[in-house]
């Protein structure tokens, strides 16, 4: 009995903070990229989306309120958290993934910098996007950009962690809380994400990330009244329905990038323009 | 009963006990050398002069007085530095800048002792104001070393090469932020001057840039007093001076540069106008008052330094406000409780003085705080004038200190007149409850910062800087970039 035997872990849902099975019960597993065994991952059902929806909902004034320094802060600590665990995502990117470990630590690498990048961008986009509009007449009138709300996102189905960090920290870092569908056959990374942050002080809810059937669950997240916008990055030949259904309560859109799309695409997918007018007078 | 014997009676003989934070943590060194090429130079090397403590008068530790040929070494491995500094990704500027920014919030503590030790400062104000407010600098400008195509510029906008970085001593560590964070971003590399009488704070920065193993080079701290500022601003390997100081040195640095064309941005002096209405939210507004102009012993270029208030209101307003001045805690700068410190050094006290001798002899009324002053060290109690005329030297020269001036307007249109009757133009403040008129006068004000019923904020993602001779160039937000980019 010279060999310890290992201790497994099911991968869960992260829902409002914290990680939960599905409320169905279901879970299925996940293959690497030889189709070996790789891990047991919960099956998000219809329900848990909806409770992911009022999660993120509740979540996102509060975000909103907070500083842009310190959603900035926030942000740059969850690149730390996962900077300190580099090496369990690049093992689990390689094996999703089925590329070599050293491409995987390197697009690892390259997610981590993209969490940077956007944590940067919270106390900038006012100033990028915003500004003051010479109106002719005696007002002081300015544009400020603001969150579209809660904003579901079906993450690309290929690029397990890179894809995952900029589909989601986009609209984060403008001030929206986001209900993200994982890759469905490569999940892993990006609930690992899910699980960084949690200690990175991201308010549960924020991010709240499911893996299961994408064909069941899409549509759902489309549709839904309280979603006010969804990126549909990862929905390959589905993008045409999801968007119709995204039409019943007027969504904001994203629909997957042409070649040489603007790297400022994703964050200003979800922001809404906010104009102020203010008299000038004695 | 008078309002002193009024808040007596409430306090119920009620007194602070001294609340005094540890000198020891500052961890001062005796002797300290140059910071170039990324390493300490031997103290033994240069000649020393002492850096005290204002509000003792006693030497805190000697500091190397940078000569010309060491502004010189700084130069040239500013220089060797440049090329990989500027061409290095956004993405790897930004990584040092963020560490800069994390390594200062985890000496936090020991910057504000250097500083209030080294500063005379209150160390509330070191804590709550100057460090966050240096980390917050560099994580703002972190941001941006890698979003610079989105600054504004056009694509890929390039550094200007070396920049020497010309501080003053009111703000020391957070004047440092304000200098360094936006020319690294931007891919420039540094030597950076630090003031004659607060060089501590910025060679603790300078161990932090060791510490966040900042290549070396890129940021070069020479210590001196005026004669090493002016051998970096004659240098003819410096393409950039950003200088913080007064309005006269700054005259002298653009006529110096003027031959040779060196980029120059400048941040001089102030006399900037507390504009109060009878609409005014009064508690705010007397705080705010308070906040504008003994804040740092009003050591501080944009300080409110003149109160312009609305006659109707006037003689109400100075009631309330001399009442508060008497409040003001003046001492020992260390203790959490204390409000005003220290005056920086006996030159400057010697200023202040000289100014209000002259304001008492021009025929203002002069009403000083009855606060007991410590005996050793350089202080002035608070003092606000009354029955000030716009002639009075007092109403338009910079004191840099604790000194109020008190006028008094009828219309927005005396108001805007009285405000702008300056050769400066850095900051204005406006008190009234109707936005309309605020907005009304700000449009009018000739300065580069108005704030609205508030004082003295100051954000790494809002421009700050002057008009007229109180300067040009801008730091802070998106514009900041601008003084440390070719475009």
């Amino acid at each position: 009995m010279s060999d310890r035997i290992d201790v497994r872990k099911t991968y869960k849902l992260v829902i409002k903070g914290a990680f939960v099975r599905s409320e169905s019960g279901r879970s299925y597993e996940v293959t690497d990229a030889t189709g070996a065994f790789w891990a047991n991952v919960a099956q998000a059902s219809r329900k848990d989306l909806r409770e992911a929806v009022v999660a993120a909902r509740a979540a996102q004034s509060p975000w909103w309120a907070a500083s842009a320094y310190n959603r900035g802060q926030v942000i740059y600590r969850l690149a730390e958290m996962a900077e300190a665990r580099r090496g369990e995502l690049a093992e689990h990117v390689a094996a999703a993934e089925g590329v070599p470990t050293a491409k995987a630590a390197a697009s690892v690498a390259r997610g981590i910098d993209r969490i940077v990048w956007y944590a940067g961008w919270t106390d900038k986009v006012a100033q990028v996007f915003g500004g003051a509009n010479p109106v002719a007449g005696p007002f002081f009138n300015f544009s400020l950009p603001v969150p579209s709300g809660v904003v579901g996102v079906i993450a690309p189905e290929d690029s397990s962690f890179e894809g995952f960090v900029d589909a989601v920290l986009a609209p984060i870092a403008t001030g929206n809380a986001v209900v993200a569908l994982a890759s469905a056959t490569r999940p892993t990374p990006a609930l690992l994400l899910g699980e960084m942050s949690a200690t990175s002080d991201l308010p549960g809810g924020v991010m709240n990330v499911l893996s299961g059937d994408r064909d069941e669950l899409a549509p759902v997240l489309c549709a839904h009244e309280d979603v006010d916008g969804v990126d549909l990055e990862g929905a390959g030949d589905a993008v045409g329905a999801l968007a119709e259904l995204a039409a019943g309560s007027i969504k904001r859109v994203l629909r997957p990038p042409t070649t040489g799309a603007s790297e400022l695409r994703k964050l200003r997918a979800f922001i809404e323009t906010s104009t102020v007018w203010h008299t000038i007078g004695q | 009963m008078t309002d002193q014997q009024l808040d007596q009676s409430r306090l119920g003989g009620f007194t602070y006990d001294p609340a005094p934070e540890s000198a020891s943590v500052a961890r001062i060194a005796d002797a300290y050398g140059l910071f170039i090429d990324g390493a300490f130079t031997d103290p033994g090397d240069h000649e020393q002069f002492v850096t005290l403590n204002p509000a003792s008068a006693r030497p805190l530790a000697t500091v190397a007085h940078g000569s010309t040929a060491d502004v010189d070494r700084a130069v040239a491995a500013a220089r060797r530095a440049f090329p990989s500094w500027s061409t290095t990704t956004g993405s790897q500027r930004a990584k040092y800048l963020y560490r800069i920014a994390r390594l200062i919030q985890e000496r936090a503590r020991e910057l504000a002792v250097v500083e209030t030790l080294d500063n005379g400062k209150p160390i509330r104000e070191t804590r709550d104001v100057d460090v966050p407010l240096a980390a917050a600098y560099f994580f703002y400008y972190a941001g941006w070393a890698d979003k610079l195509d989105h600054a504004g510029f056009g694509p890929s906008p390039r550094p200007l090469g070396v920049a020497g970085q010309i501080i003053p001593w009111n703000f020391p560590l957070l004047m440092a932020a304000w200098k360094l964070a936006p020319a690294l971003a931007a891919g420039n590399t540094c030597v950076l001057k630090p003031a004659e009488t607060t060089p501590l704070s910025a060679l603790v920065l300078a161990d932090i840039l060791a510490q966040a193993e900042l290549p070396a080079g890129v940021v070069n701290i020479v210590t001196g007093d005026g004669a090493t500022g002016a051998a970096l601003v004659a240098h003819p390997g410096v393409d950039k001076i950003a200088f913080t100081g007064s309005t006269e040195v700054g005259r002298l640095i653009q006529q110096r540069l003027g031959e040779r064309g060196t980029h120059l941005t400048l941040e001089l002096g102030g006399k900037g106008a507390n504009i109060v209405f009878e609409d005014a939210p009064v508690d705010e507004m007397i705080e705010g008052i308070i906040d504008g102009i003994f804040f740092n012993q009003g050591h501080v270029c944009c300080a409110g330094s003149r109160l312009l208030v609305q006659e109707s209101i006037a003689d109400e307003v100075v009631r309330r406000l001399l009442r508060r001045v008497e409040q003001l805690r003046v001492g020992d700068p260390l203790d959490k409780n204390t409000d005003v410190g220290a005056i920086n050094s006996a030159a400057q006290l010697a200023r202040i003085e000289e100014l209000t001798v002259a304001g008492e002899a021009e025929g203002a009324t002069r009403h000083t705080s009855s606060c007991a002053l410590p005996t050793e060290g350089y202080w002035f109690a608070p003092t606000v004038f009354t029955d000030v005329a716009q002639s009075h030297r007092i109403a338009r020269e910079e004191i840099f200190g604790p000194v109020l001036s008190v006028l008094s307007f009828r219309t927005p249109d005396e108001a805007v007149a009285k405000a702008n009757n300056t050769k400066y133009g850095l900051a204005c403040g406006v008190w009234s409850e109707k936005g309309s008129r605020t907005l009304w006068v700000a449009q009018r004000l000739r300065a580069g910062v108005i704030w609205a019923n508030t004082y003295n904020r100051f954000d790494p993602t809002s421009p700050f800087g002057g008009v007229r001779e109180s300067g040009f160039g801008r730091e802070g937000g998106r514009h900041g970039l601008e003084a440390y980019l070719d475009v």
